[in-house]
């Protein structure tokens, strides 16, 4: 066979699974969006509604506009202290030494820990009886000692806030010692000699010359931000009442907890919309950044 | 004075770094040492303990029988994995070597499903899988993970093929091999550092999966992130069960993540970042 079609079958079968596993579910998803169906009285779609799903959502249903909020805070400052975090972390770390390798080694650990487990364990520290963040917060700050952080809603927050940033931190940290590695050492040097300060050639010389690699790890943590589900639903499970919940455990909830699985579908193609500005984004960053 | 300044410098960040490494082993100490106390211990909030390894030991009785879940999420992700692999490294082969119609609308189509949030993929697969009497299935869970490694597969695989000369390719070629030849013969050996990588991080992807398999399970095919949230007794949830079957689920991923460790970040951006 020659080259001319053998190139098309070596791509086909992978094309058609991605096919079949990610872009039929979303088609899928927009189609039911536009019905009314409760899974639990009925084992069969209803009739089309239009965009009734989508109203109700926006206009009528406070804990949509809920889910829109918190996921909007906790992704503006997930996304703020994870990049502004790993940052000091990578420049503290990016010269060598056994200290700084054994770290940077280490960081690997919490990245490739189940995001459910991470959760878990947070919740475990803050065990208002024997957590051990509890007793340490309690202890620096008197005020915190007999307050059951998950019990209230915005100290629930920051915890959430926290265990994401916990888990993620590691990995953009690891990006940006990549990114830091290839900031060229004369021009660091060259700044010292013309008399430029520590944080002077911090930022004119070597955060312009990170910008790519920032940008895209804004991007994607923005991208992860926003779809969090599992370090919520095993830390808070939205609770307490909705002060945690994030968009894509509203949509969990509503497609099968009430089985309304129209609306949820409409709720997750309202998730899908910034999703793929920022991919669009993200995809014309790493073509230009010269990833192919 | 410069000397004194810098030994100053060192100090502040050696500390600095010391709290980083706090920070970032304190929550998984404490989770690991909750694993070996007895419960009492636990709840005690002991920092010096005897430990045991009955939690161990009871995680594998009924009614936690922790080995089917273990074996489940094993299946799960080493079946996904043999069969996204192979389909990723030809079509790899296939974007890194040839000028196809619609290439870039194929691969940035491939990259971008990464980003579709999950819960939106799932619906569909629910109801699918109820008709088809998939639901609490492997099988059912295996189909689904592809969607989420066969991107990371590709990429991967192909940023290690466009490392290889094509060369090597052109020489076997006049000596006359077939082109499927070439691939099995010269590209797959070449690649197979990638292509292990590969594998080994779609697997962790895999096995910490836990949406699906939140909703597409029930019973049977539950895989291990999953079956944390049974230790739970009427006194509330049972720690030191939880921590031991943490540890079954993390230490494994460590241990195939410092494999593969130089090339975890690439993989995961997509080689955005070199």
């Amino acid at each position: 066979m020659s080259d001319r079609h053998l190139k098309y079958l070596f791509v086909l079968p992978a094309v058609i699974v991605v096919l079949a596993t990610a872009f039929w579910p979303l088609l899928y998803s927009l189609l039911l969006s536009f019905r009314t169906w409760r899974l639990s009285r009925s084992a069969e779609p209803g009739p089309f509604i239009g965009f009734e799903n989508y109203s109700w959502a926006l206009l009528e249903e406070p804990d949509f506009l809920n889910a829109v909020w918190v996921t909007t805070v906790f992704t503006f400052w997930t996304v703020l202290l994870t990049i502004v975090i790993a940052l000091g972390i990578a420049m503290l770390l990016v010269r060598g030494g056994p200290l700084r390798m054994t770290v940077r080694t280490l960081l690997i650990l919490p990245f490739a820990m189940s995001p459910a487990l991470i959760g878990v364990s947070w919740r475990f520290m803050f065990n208002p009886d024997f957590g051990l963040f509890q007793a340490f917060f309690a202890t620096i700050i008197p005020g915190l000692a007999d307050v059951q952080w998950l019990a209230h809603p915005q100290l629930a927050m920051v915890v959430v806030i926290m265990a994401d940033v916990w888990g993620w931190t590691p990995f953009i940290t690891l990006m940006f010692i990549g990114g830091l590695a290839s900031v060229p050492q004369e021009s660091i040097e060259a700044a010292h000699l013309d008399g430029a300060t520590k944080w002077q050639s911090f930022w004119y010389v070597i955060l312009p010359q990170l910008r790519t690699v920032i940008a895209v790890a804004l991007i994607l943590k923005a991208i992860f931000s926003l779809k969090t589900f599992d370090t919520v639903f095993m830390l808070t499970n939205g609770g307490p009442g909705t002060a945690t919940q994030t968009l894509a455990h509203y949509v969990y909830f509503n497609g099968f907890k009430y089985y309304d699985m129209g609306y949820a579908a409409a709720v997750a193609w309202l998730m899908v919309i910034p999703m793929l500005i920022l991919t669009w984004l993200y995809t014309r960053q790493v073509f230009q950044s010269g990833g192919r | 004075m410069v000397g004194a300044g810098n030994r100053r410098d060192e100090l502040i960040q050696t500390t600095l770094i010391i709290i980083v490494l706090l920070v970032m082993m304190v929550p998984i100490f404490w989770m690991v040492s909750a694993a070996f106390k007895q419960s009492v211990d636990v709840f005690q909030l002991k920092l010096f303990f005897e430990p045991t390894l009955k939690n161990f030991y009871e995680i594998f009785q009924p009614p936690y029988v922790i080995q089917e879940k273990f074996f489940n999420s094993t299946i799960v992700a080493g079946v996904t994995v043999a069969l996204a692999i192979p389909l990723s490294t030809f079509a790899a082969y296939g974007f890194s070597r040839f000028k196809l119609r619609f290439e870039r609308t194929m691969f940035v189509g491939i990259l971008a499903t990464q980003f579709v949030p999950a819960v939106v993929i799932v619906l569909p697969f629910f109801v699918l899988f109820r008709d088809l009497g998939l639901l609490d299935s492997r099988t059912g869970l295996i189909l689904i993970n592809l969607s989420l490694v066969m991107p990371f597969g590709i990429w991967m695989i192909k940023s290690f093929i466009d490392g290889i000369p094509i060369e090597i390719e052109e020489a076997a070629q006049i000596d006359g091999a077939t082109r499927l030849q070439v691939v099995t013969k010269v590209v797959l050996p070449l690649a197979a550092p990638g292509i292990v990588t590969a594998s080994i991080f779609c697997f962790i992807i895999a096995w910490n999966e836990f949406l699906f398999a939140l909703i597409l399970t029930t019973n049977n095919a539950v895989t291990l992130p999953v079956g944390l949230a049974l230790f739970k007794a009427e006194e509330g949830e049972l720690w030191h069960y939880i921590a031991a079957a943490g540890i079954l689920i993390m230490v494994p991923m460590w241990v195939l993540a410092l494999l593969i460790q130089k090339h975890f970040v690439k993989g995961l951006t997509m080689g955005a970042v070199k």
